[in-house]
């Protein structure tokens, strides 16, 4: 039966076929895995990113402490034995701050030991006597044991950042220093605790006192100034554009322009904030306003863009049955299809908003790169947002900026995970099917 | 021709035969919509040449033809739904009561309050059942107030026949009902205004037999009120629900007449060709 040629010409038809099949199957899964890959090794490197992040940015999450007995000498703080609040408030605390250290850290007696024992503890301790005097100034005289914030270097030390084991010369930490520290440890005068100064202050030149809420707050008034200016003006754009203009030459050569200036590097946005806002308009340099304005800008092609995108997923059928109806245009897009849309527009606006939440180059140019210790007031108080921060300390030279830095972009990537979640959350509440 | 149907088509047609004539004998109805001479261009594409008809009163007028000949078209430009399509332009006069509506001082958004429309597909809002309703009245301020909407929302679901079976769920979406009834809901949204023409554009070609049925009694009912033009692929559709039919093919108007005429006595080839299913 098989040796017939009809029969040998339809068992390779089969082969081939089954071959086919085969080869297919093999296809499909290779296909599979290629995707499978793509995905492991996007996943890796973003598990890298974010554990060195993480890694690097949680030991600024707390900061040690040291106990020390302060001496509230009534000499130099209320040399006059008067206890007015007034004269006690600018007595010499760091004459009595000197003392207590001297009677603590033995060596301190020199002009270079003393150094070493003022570079032991924050610069805040002076701030922390005069506080406690004017709340109680019964406590002139005594002496106190205080737990006071270690300097970032002690801080650092303690963390375990810090070699003990270097030479000296190579280390932040001298010898004396460090003996004065383990005799510390020694009789458990060291603790660790959580930094709530990071998270109450605003930046400083010392690290122990340097805080993320100034940033913070600058974003916040920035991106209210950017939110407010360009959602409005997008969504405008967008509804004119989709359901009033008519289509021509002109709102095609718009269109290509919107698009275009969607790519348009965010830094030309910063010449042209400085160009325009800065020179021309002479609005305060560093402010929020300015900043909201060039990021609003910035933000502007994004909203049009998802705008326009969800008013065209509203079916057709929608208008013309308002339309139908005998409702205008305008109630028609008011009543019916912005509605429909303002999901998939809100969608597009948090989306543009993290971006501008991240955006650090336009803001260099308009001076919102400014060293900035006060947490901002107003819109037009000199202010920093968080890349920036990020940026600053990741310029700075001391070890304890590093952790912060980390600790910086841990907290930004809290607010941009949280916009992203939201907009998520939003398009499956209001995800509509037609 | 399925040959189960044929039966159930003569009787219609018996039917319809019966009732147009008794009413037809002692006096012709009046012209409702009036058009002369009708052009539409697409850009330079002629969809629609010199279309003259007349429509009359309380009747309901097919318009039947083979896909893209125009009878969607023709039927848009009724009540200037047209107007939304940039590269459309409409040439020629088209009257409703001897008012020519592309005349400048007709407001458009009157005209189609005046003018009602049931789509292809069920299009309700995604709002409730009531607000479907309520919409149109709300807009055109025929109402005042809660029970004024509530009568008149309950009334327009009575006579399109779907009240008793939404009365106890109001409140929700009108896109949760069926196909059938989505449909009924845009009938009952389009009466609700009080229009005195209806326009249905293939208004049950998306929807199963039984569906279609009950809009067809539907549309047997509301012509003692209303002027109804529908679009229909369907010839026994047209045969069964109108009693004046209009044959479009390519763009001209062939042929129109009395319903039970055009089916049993076309004069034209194409007419006899387009209803015998020889094309289309």
């Amino acid at each position: 039966m098989t040796d017939t040629p009809a029969n040998d010409v339809a068992a390779r038809a089969e082969d081939r076929s089954a071959a086919l099949v085969r080869k297919r199957y093999r296809a499909e899964r290779r296909f599979r895995m290629y995707g499978l890959a793509a995905i492991m090794a996007a996943l890796g490197m973003l598990t890298v990113l974010l554990f060195s992040i993480v890694s690097s940015g949680l030991p600024a999450f707390t900061t040690t402490q040291v106990a020390l007995n302060l001496t509230f000498d009534a000499g130099d703080i209320d040399p006059d034995g008067s206890t007015d609040p007034a004269k006690l408030a600018s007595g010499n605390y760091r004459g009595a701050l000197l003392k207590s250290l001297r009677a603590e850290f033995p060596g301190a007696e020199t002009r270079k030991g003393r150094r070493d024992a003022i570079n032991m503890i924050s610069n805040e301790v002076t701030f922390v006597m005069r506080d406690m005097v004017l709340a109680d100034p019964s406590i002139i005289g005594t002496t106190q044991r205080v737990w006071v914030k270690s300097s970032a270097d002690i801080d650092q030390l303690a963390k375990g950042s810090i070699d003990r084991a270097l030479p000296e010369s190579d280390r932040r930490v001298n010898n004396r220093q460090l003996g004065w520290f383990e005799k510390l440890e020694r009789e458990d005068r060291v603790k660790t605790t959580f930094n709530t100064t990071f998270f109450t202050t605003a930046d400083s030149r010392e690290p122990e006192q340097a805080g993320i809420l100034g940033a913070v707050v600058g974003s916040a008034l920035t991106l209210l100034i950017t939110l407010l200016l360009s959602f409005p003006v997008g969504v405008m754009s967008a509804v004119y554009l989709e359901e009033f203009a008519p289509k021509n030459r002109w709102t095609d050569v718009i269109e290509v322009n919107i698009n275009n200036l969607a790519a348009v590097p965010s830094i030309v946005f910063g010449l042209l904030g400085l160009a325009v806002f800065l020179n021309f308009f002479a609005l305060p340099r560093s402010a929020p306003v300015v900043g909201g304005m060039v990021l609003a800008l910035m933000t502007l092609p994004t909203i049009i863009i998802a705008s326009r995108a969800a008013l065209k997923a509203v079916p057709p059928s929608i208008r013309e049955a308002a339309l139908g109806m005998g409702a205008s245009r305008l109630q028609t897009v008011t009543h019916h299809v912005l509605p429909l849309a303002m999901p998939g527009i809100l969608t597009g606006t948090i989306i543009g908003m993290a971006q501008a939440l991240g955006e650090t180059a336009p803001l260099l140019m308009i001076g919102m790169v400014a060293f900035i210790v006060d947490i901002p007031q107003s819109f037009t108080d000199p202010a920093t947002v968080l890349p920036v921060q990020v940026f600053l300390w990741a310029d700075a030279p001391e070890r304890a900026f590093v952790e912060r830095t980390s600790a910086a972009i841990m907290v930004l990537l809290t607010f941009l995970i949280m916009m992203n979640l939201f907009a998520v959350l939003l398009r499956k509440k209001f995800e509509r099917r037609w | 021709m399925p040959e189960e149907n044929t039966p159930e088509e003569m009787e219609v047609t018996v039917e319809s035969n019966e009732a147009p004539g008794a009413t037809q004998a002692p006096k012709a109805p009046p012209t409702k919509v009036n058009a002369r001479d009708v052009n539409v261009y697409y850009a330079d594409n002629h969809a629609l040449k010199d279309i003259t008809i007349e429509i009359p009163e309380n009747r309901v007028t097919s318009f039947i033809g083979p896909s893209g000949c125009g009878k969607s078209s023709f039927l848009r430009c009724i009540n200037r739904m047209n107007d939304t399509i940039d590269i459309c332009r409409v040439e020629g006069k088209i009257e409703i009561d001897s008012a020519d509506i592309y005349d400048r001082s007709i407001d458009v958004v009157q005209l189609r309050a005046k003018v009602g429309m049931v789509f292809q597909k069920p299009n309700p809002f995604p709002k409730s059942i009531y607000d479907n309703i309520a919409y149109g009245p709300r807009i055109h301020g025929m109402v005042a107030g809660k029970t004024d909407t509530d009568e008149l929302v309950e009334a327009s679901l009575k006579r399109a026949g779907l009240w008793e079976e939404v009365k106890d769920r109001l409140a929700q979406p009108g896109t949760s009902l069926s196909g059938g009834q989505q449909q009924r809901l845009c009938i009952a949204r389009a009466i609700a205004v009080s229009p005195q023409v209806i326009l249905m554009d293939e208004p049950c070609s998306a929807l199963d037999p039984i569906a279609t049925a009950r809009i067809e009694e539907l549309i047997d009912e509301l012509r003692q009120n209303f002027t109804i033009v529908i679009v229909t692929h369907s010839m026994q559709q047209a045969a069964r629900v109108s009693q004046k039919t209009a044959f479009f093919h390519l763009g001209e108007l062939v042929e129109q007449g009395n319903t039970e005429l055009i089916f049993t006595n076309p004069v034209d080839k194409r007419t006899q060709d387009y209803i015998t299913g020889r094309f289309g």
